[in-house]
């Protein structure tokens, strides 16, 4: 069994500046992460950034993943384990990690912060397990990480800031986008993202769904049509697409097992998109000495989960004694920042699902 | 309509433009930014306190025409790429438009190429006037096109034939 002080489980935006923030408070710090690289989605976000200047707004994605890992670097407190994944959290404060998927062992911290992320949801309809169909975390994969066309011309579902920003994205690489698609009334991602993408002649289709893929060894068509106002399709509306791509970015969901298996209080909460712990201000859960932060808390923008990732690593370092002199000032310059973000409309369900669970 | 297609209608782009007036002296900005989101990188990149988003950052931003000298750094600053600068001072016939743009091929200068409209759709053969890529615009590069002035409120892309 190995020792340690504070362990961050997930290595993407909130768990870097979980272990950023953390490290500097004097923190002895061990990152785990699943991984090859650190960086989570970040590294393949070549996009600008939202927010203000302390979330790097107006940087890309990428760059921000690069720029978390040089300070990261400047600390000798702080130890990375990559493709190491944490397969469980037990009563006694135990974890189990498999590394490589080889060596099994364990861990014993004094704290832990679990930012494992979110997951994509999937959609139902006829033929959805045809090659051809992805996610979009996997044709951002693809393309961004690899550099490889997932195909020549796609159907985009989803007007999320993710479906509109992978849409932008295919297009710059080069790949035909015939249409994206969203079962709700209204665009739900940013509409400067959809004004840029509607501007190089992409339709947005809102109020309609994918009824219907089609094709023998891959995907060849995609039968859409309209829905209602309780999301049925209406007969006699539907369109086909010739695509040898449906791209699926319906939302993502908190991804948080490992919360659950400690025994966290969890809550369901729509706004939040899942289930997600019941919290303190400071992040820490029900379990004291774990804490979480990011899209395990409730699916929303990397910006705001660097900021968690800053406090949730803050606190948990204080909580092992690691309380630097400037605590309060950090601390209330993190909660500042998350009331910033979150103070506009696009927030007002987010703030209304972490009314939920903040305790 | 805005939110279920992305276009922003001509009175929502109408309303963003200067006078023409202030367009005939010389390049300005239009912000062409419709809804409250948490962002002020166009605040924080002009040097001539020529945008203001305020305290709190979802604030739609607010020209200051005054201020703002058509610099262009804000263009490439917006993740939203929604600004672009219009200038009418180059002569009374055409009007010369800065926008954002991340596609290759880059057009060259003196290239014709196809001008779009917010819907994508063909508006005139536009003459590209000068390409700027310099490290501090981070990969936006930011293109100038010329075009007859009748098309001002219509052309905000264009389209390069590889």
């Amino acid at each position: 069994m190995r020792e340690a002080d504070l362990v961050v489980i997930g290595g993407g935006p909130a768990g870097l500046c979980a272990a950023i923030s953390a490290a500097e408070s004097g923190a002895r710090v061990l990152v785990i992460e699943r991984n090859k690289v650190l960086g989570g989605q970040l590294v393949k976000q070549t996009h600008m950034f939202f927010g203000s200047e302390k979330q790097y707004a107006s940087d890309r994605g990428i760059d921000i993943a690069g720029m978390l890992l040089n300070k990261l670097g400047c600390f000798n407190n702080v130890e990375i384990l990559t493709e190491t994944t944490v397969v469980g959290m037990y009563e006694d404060g135990v974890i189990s990690v498999l590394h490589k998927e080889d060596v099994y062992y364990k861990i014993k911290p004094k704290a832990v912060v679990v930012s494992t992320g979110a997951f994509e949801k999937a959609l139902a309809f006829p033929n959805n397990d045809l090659p051809g169909i992805y996610g979009a975390g996997a044709v951002q994969t693809l393309m961004n990480v690899h550099g490889v066309k997932p195909g020549d011309k796609v159907l985009m579902v989803g007007a999320g800031n993710i479906g509109l920003i992978v849409s932008y994205q295919l297009i710059q690489a080069g790949v035909e986008v015939a249409a994206i698609l969203d079962a709700a009334p209204r665009i739900g991602g940013y509409l400067v993202h959809a004004s840029k993408i509607r501007r190089m002649g992409v339709p947005i289709l809102t109020s309609h769904t994918v009824k219907e893929a089609i094709g023998k060894d891959f995907v060849e068509k995609a039968i859409v049509s309209q829905v209602d106002e309780k999301f049925r399709p209406i007969a006699g509306t539907e369109k086909e697409f010739d695509v040898d791509v449906i791209c699926i970015s319906v939302g993502l969901t908190p991804l948080n097992e490992l919360l659950s298996m400690r025994g966290c209080q969890m809550k369901y909460v729509p706004q939040l998109s899942g289930f997600v712990p019941i919290r303190d201000e400071n992040y820490e859960t029900t379990v004291e000495y774990v804490f979480a932060a990011g899209d395990a808390t409730g699916v929303e923008e990397a910006s705001a989960a660097m900021v968690e990732g800053y406090l949730a690593g803050l606190c948990a370092a204080s909580k092992i004694g690691c309380t630097p002199d400037d605590f309060d000032e950090r601390k209330s310059d993190y909660v500042k920042q998350l009331n910033d973000l979150r103070s506009g409309p696009v927030s007002r369900h987010i703030l209304s699902g972490i009314e939920q669970i903040v305790i | 309509m805005f939110e279920k297609t992305g276009i922003p209608s001509k009175e929502m782009v109408t309303g963003k433009f200067p006078s023409i007036e202030r367009i005939n002296k010389g390049p300005v900005a239009v912000v062409e930014c419709y809804k409250e989101i948490p962002c002020n990188p166009c605040e924080t990149a002009c040097k001539f306190n020529g945008i203001n988003v305020g305290d709190d950052i979802n604030n739609i931003p607010v020209l200051n025409i005054d201020n703002c000298t058509g610099c262009a750094v804000c263009l490439s600053k917006c993740p939203g790429l929604a600004i672009m600068v219009v200038d009418g001072s180059k002569s009374e016939e055409n009007v010369q438009i800065k926008i954002p743009y991340e596609f290759l091929p880059l057009p060259e200068r003196g290239d014709i190429v196809r001008g779009l409209d917010r819907e994508g759709k063909y508006v005139a053969d536009v003459t590209v006037v000068n390409v700027l890529n310099p490290k501090s615009f981070d990969r936006t590069p930011v293109i100038t096109i010329e075009a007859d002035r009748k098309y001002i409120y219509e052309l905000r892309n264009i389209q390069v034939e590889a």
